[in-house]
């Protein structure tokens, strides 16, 4: 089922933002991802200001059609894995923000019409925050968050 | 009487709330206190348990590989926060007797706190041991046919001879003493080829090992079965494994580098869901979650009928229940170091559990005689490292224990031998909650220090540090020991100091739980940099001397161990917690 669903993202999915993860799939050259580089909004510092710049409003409203899968606790902050469901219709995006990190918006998926609305990517996060998952649908941005912890370690048992 | 198995766990939890003794209950005599052993003046009937039911589970866990008969106090701090204040495991001394309706005293009340520890340790003797224990298992299987005996991990880890056999005297343990099921935890520190190679080796035909919790990093797969269905007495009885959730968190992740963990809630429901539809008609999670972890894991994943825990290394006479939207899970954990034995007696008809009866048996080596074939393995096994190990290092006039919230004497041993070999101003020290206990009077041999410390990343530190950082540090343990929501716990305690004193208020939010830090009379600067030695550094691999090494030298320089200054935080806002008790 899994990697039916990460087939269908793969194949449906156009452009842009999760950089890493599209240019590792090897849909997109460097140059096709630079073009469509949303710059302002990625540099942005703070939550609201990423998605004013991104998508024009920063209003979410938190919806049960949305949910995001994160670890409790992270087991290293630089790939923390991350999952993204969503059953709102008319899916154009879906993004993902780390509120403390210095920019927060980690990645930004723009999904194809008829394309499932799942995704699966791995983030950098500098400490514990709330992971914030926002789809844009029929215009609107829908969210849900997490909290994951990152921890210095040790210790334990 | 025909009653469904939920029908029955709400009358047993309105009975057992109000005092009344059920014949599905543990005593057999009304008013009897309910706890795993009967009072009795003899000694032996301790392990004589009339059978029940039809389905029997052993379970033991987190040993640390202690073969030898050995001293282990139970901590007087184990603080309860939030909804945990008051309820098992938090609670310690008189407040654990009075719940529990232990007599103060009694070779139960010694077991299981540390009241009078010195004292009753002279009396009752040493606990634990593997000969001992297998003398106990032999019992058990006898009295109850076709039950499964299983281990809840930290079984490779915690002796001179696991790390330096690289565990594998522990595997041949478990596989004479007939272990059916396996989880893990501290297992993993001998890094995943270890693991995979006894498990597809030496456990093959043998042991099952299981863990639901455990995915490779790439793909997002299962990396071992997640559980087993057992045939008992006709009754199919699925195992379900759930390994230490933060093991590449609170231990070296370089270790296991393909490997997550986590607790996956959601997945776990997957496989009870599972396995009841492969025919289980029993369901048990054999967990190394820690015990509070349990209760919420029970609380939230249907169809589980018991939790057998361990990890926090809390010993529990009675099963807690939980309700969940599906009924109600029984959650047992089961001490630690070899020095218990749980026993859950199911009896199953129609397809479902009717009723229960759980006893924790304290192994008291004196009462259950050696084991010849597992005693002979261990001297077997023992004899290229028996001088070693028995080296007396120094004499000690303390009693010398780890097992505790804070600081113990052990520890306070360890981080004054990290300040003076080290030549630091402060030093740091795990929380960890294995080690054994030795008694004033007696030597500290090698054999005990390695109890303290035989880990495979034991290289001692010593860096520059400022406040801040040292603060950082000390918030980063204090949260995951004292989080109001028990999946961000990793089910250490406190890291220990040496040098520095601070204040500690368990109950206030990450970053304002620790205040009044001072070294030598002085407050701690923020900006200021400080020496501080440590171990166990879980970053990378390092070369250099092991901790033991240091701990050795500082006892051989001391030769007799006295006035020994314990330094405890000052604990804010807990006065009148029961999972707190005056050192005894």
């Amino acid at each position: 089922m899994i990697n039916m669903k990460r087939r269908t993202f793969l194949k449906g999915s156009v452009a842009v933002g999760a950089v890493s993860a599209a240019m590792g799939a090897g849909l997109l050259t460097p140059r096709v991802v630079l073009a469509a580089w949303p710059s302002n909004a990625f540099k942005a510092t703070t939550v609201d200001a990423a998605l004013d710049a991104l998508a024009g409003s920063h209003a979410m409203t938190r919806s049960d059609k949305v949910q995001i899968d994160a670890p409790d606790l992270g087991e290293n902050s630089a790939v923390v894995p991350v999952k993204v469901f969503s059953q709102l219709d008319d899916i154009e995006s879906i993004s993902i923000l780390v509120e403390k990190n210095a920019s927060p918006l980690t990645a930004s998926f723009i999904l194809g019409p008829g394309v499932e609305g799942f995704i699966n990517t791995r983030i950098k996060m500098g400490k514990t925050s709330n992971v914030i998952a926002v789809v844009k649908a029929g215009g609107k941005l829908y969210s849900a968050q997490k909290e994951v912890k990152i921890t210095i370690g040790g210790c334990g048992g | 009487m025909n009653i469904s198995r939920r029908e029955f766990l709400q009358m047993l939890a309105v009975a057992s709330a109000s005092g009344v003794t059920l014949a599905g209950c543990d005593s057999d005599k009304p008013g009897a206190p309910a706890v795993g052993v009967a009072p009795s003046s003899k000694p032996q009937d301790l392990y004589e348990i009339a059978p029940y039911g039809n389905v029997s589970l052993m379970h033991y866990t987190d040993c640390h590989a202690q073969l030898q008969p050995i001293y282990f106090r139970e901590p007087n701090i184990n603080l309860g926060i939030g909804n945990m204040r008051g309820q098992p495991p938090h609670l310690v001394g008189d407040k654990f007797l009075a719940y529990y309706g232990i007599k103060p005293g009694s070779r139960e009340a010694h077991a299981f706190t540390y009241l009078n520890f010195v004292e009753a340790a002279k009396k009752y003797g040493k606990v634990g041991g593997f000969a001992h224990f297998a003398t106990l298992v032999k019992k058990i299987r006898a009295q109850r046919p076709g039950s499964l005996l299983l281990d809840g991990g930290d079984t490779w880890q915690g002796s001179g001879t696991s790390y330096w056999t690289k565990a594998q005297d522990m595997v041949d343990a478990q596989k004479l003493l007939g272990v059916d099921v396996m989880t893990a935890h501290w297992e993993m520190t001998y890094g995943a080829d270890r693991v995979t190679e006894i498990i597809e080796n030496d456990f093959k035909g043998h042991i099952d090992f299981v863990a639901q919790n455990i995915f490779n990093n790439e793909w997002e797969e299962p990396v071992f079965k997640p559980y087993v269905i057992k045939d008992i007495n006709g009754v199919p009885t699925a195992i379900i494994g759930q390994a230490f959730p933060y093991t590449p968190i609170a231990n070296p992740r370089y270790m296991v580098p393909d490997w997550s963990f986590g607790i996956r809630d959601e997945r776990m429901q997957e496989m009870v869901d599972q396995a009841r539809g492969e025919g289980a008609q029993v369901v048990i999670v054999l967990s190394h979650n820690g015990m509070d972890v349990d209760l919420k894991m029970a609380s939230r994943v249907t169809g589980i009928d018991a939790i057998m825990g361990g990890h926090t290394h809390d010993a529990i006479p009675r099963p807690v229940i939980v309700d969940n939207a599906g009924g109600k899970t029984l959650v047992t954990n089961a001490g630690s170091n070899g020095k218990f034995l749980g026993v859950l007696d199911l009896d199953v008809r129609n397809g479902k559990v009717q009723g229960y009866r759980y006893h924790l048996l304290p192994i008291f080596a004196n009462l259950l005689e050696a084991d010849a074939e597992m005693e002979a393995y261990i001297k077997q096994v023992r004899a290229p490292y028996e001088a070693r190990l028995a080296e007396e290092l120094a004499i000690t006039d303390e009693l010398l224990y780890r097992r505790g919230n804070f600081n113990g004497t052990f520890d306070q041993l360890i981080c004054d031998a990290l300040m003076d070999v080290q030549g630091a101003e402060i030093s740091l020290s795990p929380g960890f909650r294995w080690g054994v206990s030795v008694l004033p009077g007696e030597a500290i041999t090698f054999e005990h220090v390695m109890t303290q410390t035989a880990i495979t990343y034991p290289t001692v530190t010593l860096n520059n540090m400022t406040g801040a950082r040292i603060k950082e540090i000390l918030e980063d343990v204090a949260d995951n020991l004292f989080n109001k929501d028990p999946y961000y716990q990793q089910g250490g305690d406190m890291v220990r100091v040496g040098g520095l004193k601070y204040a500690i208020d368990p109950e206030a939010g990450m970053g304002s739980r620790i205040s009044n830090m001072e070294l030598n009379g002085k407050p701690i600067s923020a900006d200021k940099e400080y020496s501080v030695a440590g171990w166990a550094s879980v970053a990378q691999p390092l070369d250099g001397t092991p901790i033991w090494d240091v701990v050795s030298e500082y006892l051989r320089d001391k030769k007799t161990i006295t006035d020994l200054a314990l330094n405890e935080p000052l604990i804010k806002g807990q006065e009148g917690n029961p999972g707190i008790g005056p050192i005894a």
